[in-house]
């Protein structure tokens, strides 16, 4: 079977002026829902506090909870809707809040008065101090940041300085976009999101180097043509596998998405955004860059 | 053959069986009798978001360890004075000094040799200026000793504290400067447990101060309960400062049934220098009240009615059987040397866990089977050597992680998929390389060779980028994130050789023993 035959001759730089305009306003986009809700919605890997995943016998609803739980004299208590089934709930406090020592167990006793104690169960809990959360934001910054300039950097040295940069970019590119989703669909930043906004750095390098090592064969191979000509060509030779890995990677996703659980919903929707980002870009991102790197070398 | 082939399918062979031979005893649930001792024993555990359990990390107070030694050095040094039977010595801690004053220039020697004599790492100053006080203080190097004492001695009471509390398989380990890393899996009751080792327990004797007294006090509160309804019922003592005899009296702690209305009661027992001192002290205060101190509240205050010898003493409070358990278990490991915060916490309900394998696996194996299906509707019967290298591969990973006893979390098996992601690029790479030199009318073994030739920088660069991701990973991530990036890195080690080497090898098979000529690709 072939889903596509032989080599295909799509103008894909026709469009990069496009896409461009594209990217930046979903970055555009991304800067004005950052800026709309304050910053991002860190959890409470990040940000500190208190959460308690509460699975109920019986669906139930936030407002019904946040009545009974607020019986106890902590303020501030936020309850949030958990998966997909209505009887799952995550309920939390930020931790400066007094009373936080007991948090969970306080909790655990207003919902016995409220709904019986057989009626629910105390899925997880999840404390972190404001030190730590600290600490782990710091590292999750750090991690970013050191995998970006890591691949950009060998891909300079394993290649070109200027394949180096439009990877750079792209992998830039890359992380806001994906956050720009995330803000906009109000998900968590905590640990996991991390994790996962690392792999979907990874595989878009991934994407990058195929897209890149075929540039590279091909600038050997056809010394007579234009960089853009290069560039278009090799993005058409691995169209192919591009469609292909991308279409399997993503149905293991999918897979993770509906049927991996609650817990691990958030990092397989970053890892679903990520992906077909990282598609995109190494397409339309890494090579246009290294076609205006080009240009400007040849101007001066 | 080719390049040694033989050999190549032999390495093959033999690593497939070692993977097998080490995933037997994760697989099975009890080593048959007849397993032998030098084959693989170790087995995947599973981490604490699988199985349930608590993750606590706790920060120690090392101010208030360096303190709680100074408050302990002037407490020796009172004892030694009134020994010396020197006059009145004001004694007061500041920050981390000792202070000394109203010392009648007749003690001022005394003062000296018992410094010199008992407590050599304390350096006095006179005063400064017309002070004739004697400050001592405790110098950087004296105070990280004490640090690194503190927090060795937290670890091991904590251990010990666990291992009475009986908990499977826990990890206790010193993390950083200041904080211990507790993992207790399968646990059914965190509160208790959490309560059980935070708890400082620094137990203390002291009398209850009599009216007139020109001794120092302090006032505590008290922990009775109402007889009839148990509820806590708010009261205060006012007590003589001095601790007359501490926990490290105390040689073993046991739960003792009711005997009245009471409830369970802890009796203590104390070692011989313990004993000595309670029947010195119960014999010099006939008929005054002694309280019983546990991390600054009165847990009971009895009167002295006679000389206490044989070194028991015992512990009421109306507590349940569990609380009476807990606190036994709490004085026998010891006291905490400073208190501790929990500054981080995660607890997962083993209910959460059993969902979450299901889960995971189901979601695993669904997205497997697409997949391999995929694979061969693709490519055919190189689809079909994809998905055999694909589940060696798999295979080798799970074994890799045996061997190195390591902890299989959902974000491991996150990494997995991911491995399976990376692992099919692999193949579908060479494939398409293949196809593309078919298409360009070469045969079976040209296609093949200058395939994999052509593939193969694209697959080292992508896979050593994603390396570095989860070497990064390994060095930024904590708990749970680590479990990624270890499986994710073994991961990327057996994708290239199944990928590369292992299908290289069967084709070479075929197209040199079975003279293949055309590829189904």
């Amino acid at each position: 079977m072939e889903l596509i035959k032989a080599v295909t001759t799509i103008d894909f730089l026709h469009y990069a002026k496009g896409a461009y305009l594209f990217s930046a306003l979903l970055i555009l986009l991304g800067i004005t829902a950052f800026w709309y809700r304050g910053g991002l919605n860190y959890g409470v890997d990040f940000a500190g506090g208190t959460i308690v995943h509460v699975k109920f016998s019986q669906q139930t609803d936030a407002a019904s909870i946040r009545a009974v739980v607020s019986q106890t004299d902590i303020s501030d208590i936020t309850v949030q809707d958990f998966g997909q089934n209505g009887d799952e709930f995550l309920i939390r406090i930020p931790k400066s809040e007094t009373g936080a020592e007991n948090f969970s167990n306080r909790i655990r006793e207003s919902l016995a008065d409220g709904y019986g104690p057989e009626a629910f169960d105390v899925r997880r809990v999840e404390s972190v101090g404001p030190k730590v959360g600290r600490d782990l934001r710091r590292k999750g910054i750090l991690a970013v940041v050191f995998a970006t300039f890591m691949m950009g950097g060998y891909i300079a040295f394993r290649f070109e300085p200027r394949f180096g940069v439009g990877a750079g970019v792209a992998l830039i590119h890359d992380v806001l976009v994906t956050t720009t989703v995330l803000l906009v669909a109000d998900v968590e930043f905590d640990l996991t999101v991390v994790a996962a906004l690392l792999t979907v750095i990874g595989y878009s390098v991934n994407d990058t180097v195929i897209v890149c090592d075929r540039v590279r064969e091909n600038m050997r191979k056809l010394r007579r043509e234009t960089m853009r000509t290069i560039i278009n060509r090799s993005i058409n030779e691995t169209l192919s596998r591009t469609v292909i890995t991308t279409g399997t990677v993503l149905m293991v996703i999918l897979a993770l998405f509906f049927l991996g659980g609650s817990v691990i919903h958030a990092f397989a929707l970053v890892l679903l955004v990520g992906m077909t980002v990282g598609t995109y870009s190494s397409i339309y991102v890494a090579s246009p860059v290294i076609l205006l790197w080009e240009r400007e070398t040849a101007r001066q | 053959m080719p390049q040694g082939l033989r050999y190549r399918l032999l390495l093959i062979v033999g690593l497939a069986l070692w993977g097998i031979l080490y995933l037997i005893p994760s697989f099975s649930s009890a080593l048959p009798g007849w397993w032998p001792s030098f084959l693989p024993s170790h087995h995947i555990r599973l981490g604490l978001d699988l199985r349930g359990g608590t993750y606590l990390l706790l920060t120690v107070d090392l101010e208030k360890a360096v303190e709680n030694s100074l408050d302990q050095y002037a407490e020796e040094f009172r004892r030694a004075l009134s020994e010396a039977e020197a006059g009145i010595v004001d004694i007061r801690r500041e920050g981390n000094t000792l202070r000394f004053s109203a010392i009648s220039e007749s003690d001022r020697t005394i003062v000296r040799e018992i410094l010199a004599d008992r407590f050599p790492i304390l350096e006095p100053r006179i005063g400064s200026g017309s002070s004739s006080d004697i400050v001592v203080d405790l110098d950087s190097r004296q105070i990280e000793a004490l640090h690194q004492y503190a927090v060795d001695q937290s670890l091991e009471t904590i251990r010990n504290r666990i291992d009475q509390f009986g908990v499977a398989e826990p990890i206790i380990q010193r993390q950083g400067d200041r904080d211990i890393l507790v993992q207790l899996p399968g646990i059914q009751d965190p509160e208790r447990a959490k309560e059980l080792i935070g708890r400082t327990a620094v137990l203390e004797f002291k009398l209850v101060a009599e009216e007139g007294s020109t001794r120092e006090t302090e006032t505590l509160n008290g922990q009775d309960r109402d007889p009839l309804s148990g509820e806590p019922i708010r009261t205060t003592y006012t007590l003589e400062r001095q601790t007359l005899l501490s926990g490290d009296g105390v040689a073993d702690a046991r739960v003792r049934p009711s005997v009245d209305i009471e409830g369970p009661y802890v009796e203590l027992i104390l070692n011989n220098r313990g004993a000595e001192t309670f029947e010195e002290i119960t014999g010099a205060n006939v008929g005054r009240r002694l309280a019983i101190v546990l991390d600054n509240t009165v847990y009971s205050a009895p009167v002295i009615r006679d000389r206490i010898g044989g070194g028991h003493a015992s512990i009421t409070g109306g507590f349940d059987i569990k609380e009476a358990r807990d606190l036994a278990i709490v004085l026998r490991a010891g006291a905490l040397p400073a208190p501790v915060t929990i500054a981080e916490e995660r607890t997962v309900g083993p209910s959460l866990g059993r969902d979450s394998i299901e889960q995971g696996t189901m979601s695993f194996i669904i997205g497997g089977v697409l997949v391999v299906v995929f694979m061969v509707v693709y490519y055919n019967l190189a689809g079909l050597l994809a998905d055999l290298a694909l589940a060696l591969n798999i295979l080798l990973l799970l074994a890799a992680l045996a061997m190195f006893d390591a902890t299989l979390t959902l974000p491991g098996i996150a990494g997995i998929v991911l491995t399976v992601g990376m692992a099919v690029d692999a193949n579908v790479l060479i494939n398409e390389r293949m196809r593309e030199e078919v298409r360009l009318g070469k045969g079976a073994r040209a296609a093949v060779d200058s395939g994999y030739e052509r593939a193969l920088p694209a697959i080292f660069d992508s896979n050593i980028t994603t390396f570095l991701s989860g070497l990064i990973l390994f060095q930024f991530g904590s708990g749970p994130i680590k479990g990624f990036a270890v499986t994710l890195c073994i991961g990327i080690i057996s994708t290239v050789f199944t990928t590369v080497f292992c299908t290289r090898a069967v084709y070479d098979y075929f197209l040199v023993r079975r003279r293949l000529h055309t590829l189904s690709v």
